[in-house]
């Protein structure tokens, strides 16, 4: 779960990180205000979770409140790749002498937390990974000890950290470690990192991301999740307990399973259609999930047919059968439904299926077929 | 010959008496795996599955009493960081966890443990292995199978299934089927598989399913190009997922930088090689291309 800069900025500033955190607002008048109480310039930054933002025009600096009120009223309700900025946030101008990028990531390769560093602040790191990969440094951490003292000069020497500022730095290294370990995240990074013409070390922007597996133990990071920029239909998936993205094409599809969820739309694909999302309804397949899945993708106009693919494998395929048949009663759209089930009892499934009017197939490559066929 | 698992393992489950344990424990039974014991703190005394194996509050005891040599973890997610210690501190050789939704970092210390007490662990959140005819260790559905000359390996659950049912329905059984799990950091790596199977002689070709996300095809794929002369064949899952977005399993993300895609892995197998399927139906007939069966 990805969070928002100014949530993100709350956890640093939780653990020591120097930073100037502002104020978040929904309104014009409520940025005013905001750049009232704060004095002098301020910048104002549309609070989305796409990257970007300062191109897109969602990052503007203002010299007074009346000039904050406007550039909160050319943001709030602007278009950023698709996103609707609803809140900005209103933070102190700093005047930035130096920039610098400082992050953590859950390396897998590695098998550890990674410290990202790089003197080139204020871009995007794969950015100078394409164009100058020597200005980054990969420093994996020990899995057990987690972050020493060592490391923390080590980077601050590599970073070219001002020598008056190494024991700031110190306080921002192990913040930012002590953020990403305590809230399970899998990516924190602070970009840019500046030392400011009065020679201090602020955190200007943040982003952290959370590990989805984690938040069942953090329910205040959970409540955090800005449901405005998720998809109606993939919140009400999570809620059902269904792993579900939506996507532009016109073939719903209900499977069993990441892996073969994923390989299915690869065959809409490969049939000459597109998929309308991944949806993996998880094991067992009951009547109520079976249920919540088809009004989740029929909630979605584009979708002109839905491919049902269930390996059975330890569920039997008749109650599968049964369970799609009971759900499709109930649904307030008819489109035509191709459904294939294998495995256990799948002979049984069959004549149920076939009673209900399913199109039925063997293999996934003809289900997949027959599906694209039924769209058109 | 098989790997990992054969006629000797003496399996003991971890979470025996729970809904999820017990279900897959007696298919485990049923198929022919030799369940010699199960854990639940609390229930040491009783038994399990119609009487039919003894349960102990702890792993060392179970591994006292009984000799296990492998575990099959089946706790909840919560719960299961801790049942994979137990196992690898009661010196359990080889730990396979089915557990799906362990936090990431938990996973980081118990990799390193392991790995430490030369512990060979399997997942988490993976379908488990299956030594045709010999032992089936995990929730796959045991009738799929059909013994014969084929190795598989899988990030995935479901889609293996759909693989190894493409193999028996065309007449090409395996030696042993391996799920090594979905999460970003598991236990066995596709090499540590691959390795496993160039060694063994009864295995004579290898099946590799991937996903998109992280690098371990890649370096898979160089690896087969340097030590593995077996006949291969691969599928990769999720030419069509969107970047940035996690696809069900945790492990399953392209980066937004661009990296983990299918393409990726499918031109780093195809320059070692390894022919790439389109569809799993395909893959059978790969085989035989590559003279297997």
């Amino acid at each position: 779960m990805k969070l928002q800069e100014y949530r993100s900025k709350e956890i640093l500033a939780r653990h020591g990180v120097p930073l100037l955190a502002g104020e978040t607002a929904t309104t014009p008048a409520e940025a005013r205000a905001a750049a009232e109480r704060i004095g002098g310039a301020v910048v104002v930054k549309a609070q989305v979770l796409v990257g970007g933002r300062g191109k897109a025009g969602g990052v503007k600096l203002a010299a007074t409140p009346a000039e904050a009120e406007a550039r909160a009223g050319d943001i709030l309700g602007m278009d950023i790749k698709g996103i609707t900025v609803q809140t900005v946030l209103v933070a102190p101008a700093a005047d930035i002498a130096k920039e610098f990028y400082l992050g953590l990531i859950l390396d897998r390769a590695a098998r550890a937390i990674t410290v990202i560093a790089s003197a080139e602040g204020g871009v995007e790191i794969e950015e100078t990974a394409k164009t100058n990969p020597g200005a980054i440094l990969r420093l994996p951490l020990h899995p057990l000890l987690g972050l020493q003292e060592f490391e923390t000069r080590r980077i601050g020497f590599f970073l070219g950290i001002p020598a008056d500022l190494r024991r700031d730095f110190a306080t921002v290294m192990r913040g930012l470690y002590a953020a990403f370990v305590e809230s399970d995240a899998d990516l924190a990074e602070i970009n840019p990192l500046v030392v400011t013409d009065d020679g201090r070390l602020l955190a200007l922007d943040a982003k952290i991301t959370l590990d989805d597996s984690a938040l069942p133990r953090h329910p205040d990071l959970e409540a955090m999740r800005d449901l405005n920029e998720e998809e109606p239909s993939e919140i009400a998936a999570r809620e059902a307990g269904i792993s579900f993205i939506k996507l532009d094409g016109s073939i719903g599809c209900m499977v069993n399973g990441a892996g073969l969820a994923m390989t299915t739309m690869d065959l809409v694909k490969l049939a000459g259609g597109e998929p309308a999302n991944f949806l993996d309804i998880g094991g067992g397949a009951k009547a109520d999930r079976v249920a919540a899945a088809f009004r989740i993708i029929l909630d979605d106009p584009n979708v002109k047919a839905i491919l049902v693919n269930i390996f059975g494998g330890i569920t039997r395929g008749d109650e599968v059968a049964h369970g799609i048949v009971e759900a499709r009663s109930q649904l307030h759209r008819e489109v035509p439904m191709v459904v294939r089930i294998v495995g256990t009892n799948s002979d049984e499934a069959k004549p149920i299926l076939a009673r209900a009017n399913l199109i039925t197939a063997d293999s996934l490559d003809d289900a997949a077929a027959k599906a694209v066929e039924a769209a058109r | 010959m098989s790997i990992f698992v054969n006629a000797d393992t003496r399996l003991l489950v971890q979470g025996i008496t729970g809904r999820e344990g017990e279900f897959h424990s007696a298919a485990m039974l049923e198929y022919g795996t030799n369940i010699v014991a199960g854990v639940t703190p609390g229930k040491g005394g009783q038994t399990a599955l119609d009487g039919r194996v003894p349960v102990y509050d702890t792993v060392a005891d179970a591994v006292g009493q009984t000799g296990a040599n492998a575990s099959c973890i089946f706790v909840p997610a919560a719960f299961a960081p801790d049942a994979m210690l137990e196992a690898s501190a009661a010196r359990v050789p080889l730990v396979i966890c089915i557990t799906e939704g362990v936090p990431v970092l938990d996973m980081l210390r118990v990799h390193h443990v392991l790995k430490a007490n030369g512990t060979r662990l399997i997942g988490p959140n993976c379908p488990g292995l299956t030594s045709v005819g010999e032992a089936k260790v995990g929730i796959s559905p045991g009738d799929i199978h059909r013994r014969g000359p084929v190795g598989l390996v899988s990030r995935s659950g479901t889609l293996t299934y759909e693989v190894v049912q493409a193999m028996t329905d065309a007449g090409l059984g395996q030696t042993t089927c391996v799920g090594i799990g979905g999460d970003p950091i598991v236990g066995t790596s596709f090499i540590d598989v691959l390795a496993a199977f160039n060694a063994d002689p009864e295995t004579e070709a290898i099946v590799m399913i991937g996903e998109i996300g992280g690098e371990e095809e890649e370096k898979a794929a160089a690896f087969c190009a340097r030590e593995v002369r077996k006949p291969m064949a691969a599928f990769i899952a999720g030419r069509t997922a969107p970047p940035g977005r996690r696809m069900g399993h945790a492990g399953a993300i392209i980066s937004s930088g661009g990296g983990g895609t299918a393409e990726s892995k499918r031109s780093a197998l195809e320059a070692a090689g390894i022919h790439v399927a389109d569809s799993p139906s395909h893959i059978p007939r790969l085989l035989h291309d590559a003279g297997v069966g």
